[in-house]
Protein backbone atom coordinates (compact mmCIF):
# COMPACT_ATOMS: atom_id res chain seq x y z
CA UNK A 1 0.00 0.00 0.00
CA UNK A 2 1.44 3.27 -0.59
CA UNK A 3 2.00 6.32 2.09
CA UNK A 4 -0.95 8.04 0.57
CA UNK A 5 -3.05 4.80 0.93
CA UNK A 6 -1.92 4.01 4.43
CA UNK A 7 -3.25 7.84 5.35
CA UNK A 8 -6.15 7.64 3.62
CA UNK A 9 -7.42 4.50 5.99
CA UNK A 10 -6.31 5.92 8.93
CA UNK A 11 -8.04 9.34 8.38
CA UNK A 12 -11.06 8.12 7.27
CA UNK A 13 -11.53 6.06 10.33
CA UNK A 14 -10.58 9.10 12.81
CA UNK A 15 -12.49 11.08 10.99
CA UNK A 16 -15.96 8.91 10.79
CA UNK A 17 -15.04 8.26 14.85
CA UNK A 18 -14.69 12.21 15.36
CA UNK A 19 -17.72 12.80 13.13
CA UNK A 20 -20.28 9.92 14.75
CA UNK A 21 -19.00 10.35 18.64
CA UNK A 22 -21.74 12.70 18.60
CA UNK A 23 -25.03 11.14 17.32
CA UNK A 24 -24.10 7.77 18.27
CA UNK A 25 -22.77 8.20 21.44
CA UNK A 26 -23.34 11.46 22.98
CA UNK A 27 -27.18 12.02 22.18
CA UNK A 28 -28.21 15.65 23.58
CA UNK A 29 -25.06 16.18 25.97
CA UNK A 30 -22.57 19.25 25.37
CA UNK A 31 -18.35 19.61 25.27
CA UNK A 32 -16.75 20.68 28.48
CA UNK A 33 -16.44 24.32 27.78
CA UNK A 34 -12.63 24.58 28.17
CA UNK A 35 -12.60 21.68 25.41
CA UNK A 36 -15.09 23.30 23.35
CA UNK A 37 -12.68 26.46 23.39
CA UNK A 38 -9.59 24.41 22.71
CA UNK A 39 -11.74 22.48 19.86
CA UNK A 40 -12.97 26.42 18.26
CA UNK A 41 -9.20 27.71 18.34
CA UNK A 42 -7.34 24.49 17.13
CA UNK A 43 -8.23 24.72 13.11
CA UNK A 44 -7.10 28.53 13.25
CA UNK A 45 -3.52 27.44 14.08
CA UNK A 46 -3.32 24.55 11.80
CA UNK A 47 -4.64 26.42 8.44
CA UNK A 48 -2.33 29.55 9.70
CA UNK A 49 0.80 26.83 9.40
CA UNK A 50 -0.81 25.02 6.32
CA UNK A 51 -0.47 28.35 4.69
CA UNK A 52 2.55 30.22 5.45
CA UNK A 53 4.35 26.89 5.21
CA UNK A 54 3.08 25.87 2.13
CA UNK A 55 4.01 29.32 0.99
CA UNK A 56 7.52 29.92 1.89
CA UNK A 57 8.90 26.64 3.07
CA UNK A 58 10.82 24.57 0.23
CA UNK A 59 12.39 21.51 1.77
CA UNK A 60 13.88 22.28 4.98
CA UNK A 61 14.74 26.11 3.66
CA UNK A 62 12.21 28.81 4.09
CA UNK A 63 12.28 31.14 0.66
CA UNK A 64 10.58 34.09 -0.40
CA UNK A 65 9.96 33.38 -4.00
CA UNK A 66 6.47 34.43 -6.45
CA UNK A 67 4.23 31.77 -4.02
CA UNK A 68 4.65 34.54 -1.49
CA UNK A 69 3.39 36.85 -4.03
CA UNK A 70 0.21 35.24 -4.68
CA UNK A 71 -0.56 34.77 -0.72
CA UNK A 72 -0.35 38.51 -0.52
CA UNK A 73 -2.60 39.08 -3.31
CA UNK A 74 -4.67 36.57 -1.75
CA UNK A 75 -4.60 38.59 1.33
CA UNK A 76 -5.54 41.33 -0.84
CA UNK A 77 -8.92 39.78 -2.52
CA UNK A 78 -9.84 37.87 0.90
CA UNK A 79 -9.78 41.62 2.71
CA UNK A 80 -11.87 42.77 -0.59
CA UNK A 81 -14.47 40.35 0.12
CA UNK A 82 -13.86 38.29 -3.36
CA UNK A 83 -15.71 35.07 -3.24
CA UNK A 84 -13.17 31.60 -3.26
CA UNK A 85 -13.09 31.09 -6.57
CA UNK A 86 -11.90 34.82 -7.33
CA UNK A 87 -9.27 34.62 -4.68
CA UNK A 88 -7.38 30.93 -6.29
CA UNK A 89 -7.63 32.90 -9.94
CA UNK A 90 -6.22 35.80 -8.76
CA UNK A 91 -3.25 33.86 -6.73
CA UNK A 92 -2.21 31.70 -9.39
CA UNK A 93 -2.17 34.57 -11.72
CA UNK A 94 0.08 36.49 -9.74
CA UNK A 95 1.99 34.12 -8.97
CA UNK A 96 2.51 33.20 -13.00
CA UNK A 97 3.12 36.84 -13.78
CA UNK A 98 5.70 37.00 -11.25
CA UNK A 99 7.53 33.97 -12.49
CA UNK A 100 7.12 35.69 -16.02
CA UNK A 101 9.05 38.79 -15.81
CA UNK A 102 11.27 37.92 -12.70
CA UNK A 103 13.69 35.32 -11.17
CA UNK A 104 11.53 34.75 -8.18
CA UNK B 1 -28.87 28.80 1.27
CA UNK B 2 -28.15 25.03 0.96
CA UNK B 3 -27.65 25.64 -3.01
CA UNK B 4 -25.01 28.57 -3.04
CA UNK B 5 -23.27 26.43 -0.02
CA UNK B 6 -23.09 23.50 -2.44
CA UNK B 7 -21.80 25.72 -5.50
CA UNK B 8 -19.17 27.51 -3.60
CA UNK B 9 -17.12 24.18 -2.59
CA UNK B 10 -17.02 23.28 -6.64
CA UNK B 11 -13.93 25.25 -6.92
CA UNK B 12 -12.03 24.30 -3.91
CA UNK B 13 -12.82 20.44 -5.19
CA UNK B 14 -11.25 21.05 -8.36
CA UNK B 15 -8.17 22.29 -6.43
CA UNK B 16 -8.30 19.22 -4.09
CA UNK B 17 -7.96 16.90 -7.20
CA UNK B 18 -5.31 19.00 -8.62
CA UNK B 19 -2.91 18.96 -5.56
CA UNK B 20 -3.58 15.24 -5.12
CA UNK B 21 -2.45 14.61 -8.52
CA UNK B 22 0.65 17.01 -7.94
CA UNK B 23 1.31 15.22 -4.88
CA UNK B 24 1.19 11.89 -6.79
CA UNK B 25 -1.87 9.97 -5.80
CA UNK B 26 -3.73 8.05 -7.89
CA UNK B 27 -6.90 8.96 -9.31
CA UNK B 28 -8.93 6.49 -6.86
CA UNK B 29 -6.85 7.25 -4.00
CA UNK B 30 -8.13 10.90 -4.42
CA UNK B 31 -11.74 9.80 -5.09
CA UNK B 32 -10.96 7.53 -1.57
CA UNK B 33 -9.89 10.66 0.11
CA UNK B 34 -12.95 12.40 -1.08
CA UNK B 35 -15.42 9.65 -0.50
CA UNK B 36 -14.31 8.24 2.87
CA UNK B 37 -12.60 10.96 4.81
CA UNK B 38 -14.89 13.64 2.97
CA UNK B 39 -13.37 17.16 4.87
CA UNK B 40 -11.79 19.78 2.70
CA UNK B 41 -8.85 21.06 4.58
CA UNK B 42 -8.34 17.67 6.20
CA UNK B 43 -7.90 15.76 2.96
CA UNK B 44 -5.48 19.43 1.95
CA UNK B 45 -3.55 19.53 4.93
CA UNK B 46 -2.42 15.43 4.51
CA UNK B 47 -2.28 15.27 0.82
CA UNK B 48 0.68 18.70 0.77
CA UNK B 49 1.95 17.07 3.94
CA UNK B 50 3.01 14.09 1.82
CA UNK B 51 3.27 15.58 -1.23
CA UNK B 52 6.39 17.97 0.56
CA UNK B 53 7.84 14.36 1.97
CA UNK B 54 6.41 14.42 4.89
CA UNK B 55 5.47 11.17 7.25
CA UNK B 56 2.78 8.66 7.03
CA UNK B 57 2.40 10.10 10.78
CA UNK B 58 2.72 13.64 10.14
CA UNK B 59 0.06 13.98 7.36
CA UNK B 60 -2.61 11.88 9.16
CA UNK B 61 -2.16 13.26 12.66
CA UNK B 62 -2.54 16.93 10.62
CA UNK B 63 -5.27 15.60 8.78
CA UNK B 64 -7.30 14.46 12.17
CA UNK B 65 -6.53 17.08 13.96
CA UNK B 66 -8.61 19.56 11.57
CA UNK B 67 -11.55 17.26 11.68
CA UNK B 68 -11.18 17.36 15.45
CA UNK B 69 -14.26 20.49 15.21
CA UNK B 70 -16.70 17.41 13.53
CA UNK B 71 -16.57 16.11 16.96
CA UNK B 72 -17.98 19.61 18.18
CA UNK B 73 -20.48 19.60 15.14
CA UNK B 74 -21.67 16.48 16.71
CA UNK B 75 -22.74 17.18 19.51
CA UNK B 76 -24.34 20.13 17.97
CA UNK B 77 -26.33 18.53 15.75
CA UNK B 78 -26.74 14.95 17.44
CA UNK B 79 -30.57 15.67 18.36
CA UNK B 80 -31.56 15.81 15.21
CA UNK B 81 -30.30 13.09 13.95
CA UNK B 82 -31.81 10.41 16.07
CA UNK B 83 -32.93 6.87 14.68
CA UNK B 84 -31.58 3.82 14.40
CA UNK B 85 -27.64 3.67 15.26
CA UNK B 86 -26.70 2.83 11.45
CA UNK B 87 -29.27 5.56 10.54
CA UNK B 88 -27.21 7.68 12.55
CA UNK B 89 -23.88 6.60 11.32
CA UNK B 90 -24.42 7.04 8.04
CA UNK B 91 -25.91 10.92 8.53
CA UNK B 92 -22.65 11.29 10.64
CA UNK B 93 -20.62 10.94 7.21
CA UNK B 94 -21.42 14.67 6.18
CA UNK B 95 -20.69 16.25 9.08
CA UNK B 96 -18.93 18.93 8.13
CA UNK B 97 -18.71 22.93 8.18
CA UNK B 98 -21.68 23.81 4.99
CA UNK B 99 -24.26 20.94 6.85
CA UNK B 100 -23.55 22.38 10.01
CA UNK B 101 -24.10 25.97 8.94
CA UNK B 102 -27.26 25.22 6.64
CA UNK B 103 -28.48 22.77 9.71
CA UNK B 104 -28.14 25.14 12.63
CA UNK B 105 -29.79 27.61 10.37
CA UNK B 106 -33.29 26.51 12.10
CA UNK B 107 -34.05 25.99 15.18
CA UNK B 108 -36.89 23.32 14.82
CA UNK B 109 -34.86 19.79 14.83
CA UNK B 110 -36.94 18.36 11.89
CA UNK B 111 -35.70 21.59 9.52
CA UNK B 112 -32.50 21.18 11.42
CA UNK B 113 -32.05 17.30 10.11
CA UNK B 114 -33.64 18.21 6.62
CA UNK B 115 -31.29 21.24 6.31
CA UNK B 116 -28.04 19.40 7.21
CA UNK B 117 -28.82 16.58 5.02
CA UNK B 118 -29.32 18.70 1.93
CA UNK B 119 -26.32 20.74 2.47
CA UNK B 120 -24.06 17.81 3.37
CA UNK B 121 -25.36 15.47 0.36
CA UNK B 122 -25.10 18.10 -1.78
CA UNK B 123 -21.39 19.16 -0.62
CA UNK B 124 -20.75 15.59 -1.03
CA UNK B 125 -21.88 14.97 -4.37
CA UNK B 126 -20.38 17.96 -5.89
CA UNK B 127 -17.01 17.66 -4.14
CA UNK B 128 -16.60 14.16 -5.44
CA UNK B 129 -17.19 15.17 -9.07
CA UNK B 130 -15.12 18.23 -8.91
CA UNK B 131 -12.46 16.15 -7.27
CA UNK B 132 -12.10 14.30 -10.61
CA UNK B 133 -12.25 17.06 -12.84
CA UNK B 134 -9.33 18.88 -10.95
CA UNK B 135 -7.47 15.48 -10.89
CA UNK B 136 -7.78 14.71 -14.55
CA UNK B 137 -7.49 18.49 -15.46
CA UNK B 138 -4.44 18.51 -13.99
CA UNK B 139 -2.62 14.63 -14.10
CA UNK B 140 0.96 14.88 -14.99
CA UNK B 141 0.99 18.34 -16.04
CA UNK B 142 3.55 19.47 -13.60
CA UNK B 143 5.05 22.29 -15.74
CA UNK B 144 1.39 23.42 -16.19
CA UNK B 145 0.72 23.97 -12.91
CA UNK B 146 3.70 25.86 -12.11
CA UNK B 147 3.41 28.04 -15.03
CA UNK B 148 0.01 28.64 -14.48
CA UNK B 149 0.48 29.64 -10.48
CA UNK B 150 -1.27 26.66 -9.82
CA UNK B 151 1.30 26.01 -6.76
CA UNK B 152 -0.16 28.83 -4.74
CA UNK B 153 -3.92 27.23 -5.16
CA UNK B 154 -3.36 25.17 -2.31
CA UNK B 155 -1.90 28.00 0.26
CA UNK B 156 -4.74 30.49 -0.86
CA UNK B 157 -7.19 27.61 -0.30
CA UNK B 158 -5.99 27.41 3.18
CA UNK B 159 -5.76 31.85 3.61
CA UNK B 160 -9.48 31.55 2.51
CA UNK B 161 -10.90 28.77 5.18
CA UNK B 162 -8.75 30.75 7.71
CA UNK B 163 -10.02 34.42 6.78
CA UNK B 164 -13.29 34.68 8.36
CA UNK B 165 -12.09 33.31 11.61
CA UNK B 166 -9.56 36.13 11.91
CA UNK B 167 -12.29 39.03 12.95
CA UNK B 168 -11.67 37.49 16.40
CA UNK B 169 -8.68 38.54 18.30
CA UNK B 170 -7.93 35.79 19.73
CA UNK B 171 -8.10 33.27 16.48
CA UNK B 172 -5.98 36.11 15.30
CA UNK B 173 -3.61 35.89 17.74
CA UNK B 174 -3.20 31.73 17.55
CA UNK B 175 -2.99 32.15 13.86
CA UNK B 176 -0.33 35.02 14.02
CA UNK B 177 1.45 32.96 16.81
CA UNK B 178 0.63 29.39 14.86
CA UNK B 179 2.01 30.21 11.83
CA UNK B 180 5.53 31.97 13.58
CA UNK B 181 6.33 28.97 15.08
CA UNK B 182 5.62 26.40 12.10
CA UNK B 183 7.88 28.89 9.88
CA UNK B 184 10.37 28.91 12.61
CA UNK B 185 10.72 25.11 12.86
CA UNK B 186 10.59 24.58 8.86
CA UNK B 187 15.01 24.34 8.82
CA UNK B 188 14.91 22.49 11.91
CA UNK B 189 12.16 19.88 11.57
CA UNK B 190 10.93 17.00 9.32
CA UNK B 191 7.99 18.02 6.83
CA UNK B 192 4.53 18.08 8.76
CA UNK B 193 5.87 18.75 12.42
CA UNK B 194 6.25 22.44 11.94
CA UNK B 195 2.19 22.30 10.92
CA UNK B 196 1.96 20.08 14.32
CA UNK B 197 3.92 22.15 16.38
CA UNK B 198 1.60 25.05 15.73
CA UNK B 199 -0.95 23.71 17.68
CA UNK B 200 1.19 25.38 20.64
CA UNK B 201 -0.39 28.54 19.23
CA UNK B 202 -3.58 27.53 21.32
CA UNK B 203 -2.17 26.71 24.54
CA UNK B 204 0.07 29.83 24.35
CA UNK B 205 -3.14 32.13 24.56
CA UNK B 206 -5.14 30.06 26.51
CA UNK B 207 -2.56 30.47 29.05
CA UNK B 208 -1.50 34.19 28.61
CA UNK B 209 -5.38 34.89 29.43
CA UNK B 210 -6.06 32.99 32.02
CA UNK B 211 -3.29 34.97 33.81
CA UNK B 212 -4.76 38.13 32.62
CA UNK B 213 -8.29 37.77 32.60
CA UNK B 214 -11.01 35.71 34.37
CA UNK B 215 -12.48 33.00 32.04
CA UNK B 216 -15.90 34.60 32.55
CA UNK B 217 -14.49 37.81 30.28
CA UNK B 218 -13.07 36.05 27.43
CA UNK B 219 -14.88 36.13 24.05
CA UNK B 220 -15.33 32.99 22.68
CA UNK B 221 -16.56 32.57 18.86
Amino acid sequence: MSDASIVLVVLAVGTFALKSAGPMLLGARRLPARLQDVVDLLPAALLAALAIVSTLGDGRSVVLDARAIGLAVAGIALWRRAPFVVVIVLASAATAATRAVTEL
Amino acid sequence: MAVSITAAVAPFGIVFGAAASTSGLGVWEAIGYSVFVFGGSSQFAAVEILGDGGSIAAAALAGLLLNVRSLAFGVIMAPALDGPLWKRALMSQVMIDESTAVGTASEELAHRRYGYLAGGLGVFVVWNLTTVVGFVLFSGAGDLIRDLGLDVAGPAAFLALLWPRLEDRRQLAVAVIGAIVAVALVPFAPAGLPILAAMSAVVAVRSVEGRFTKPSERSGE
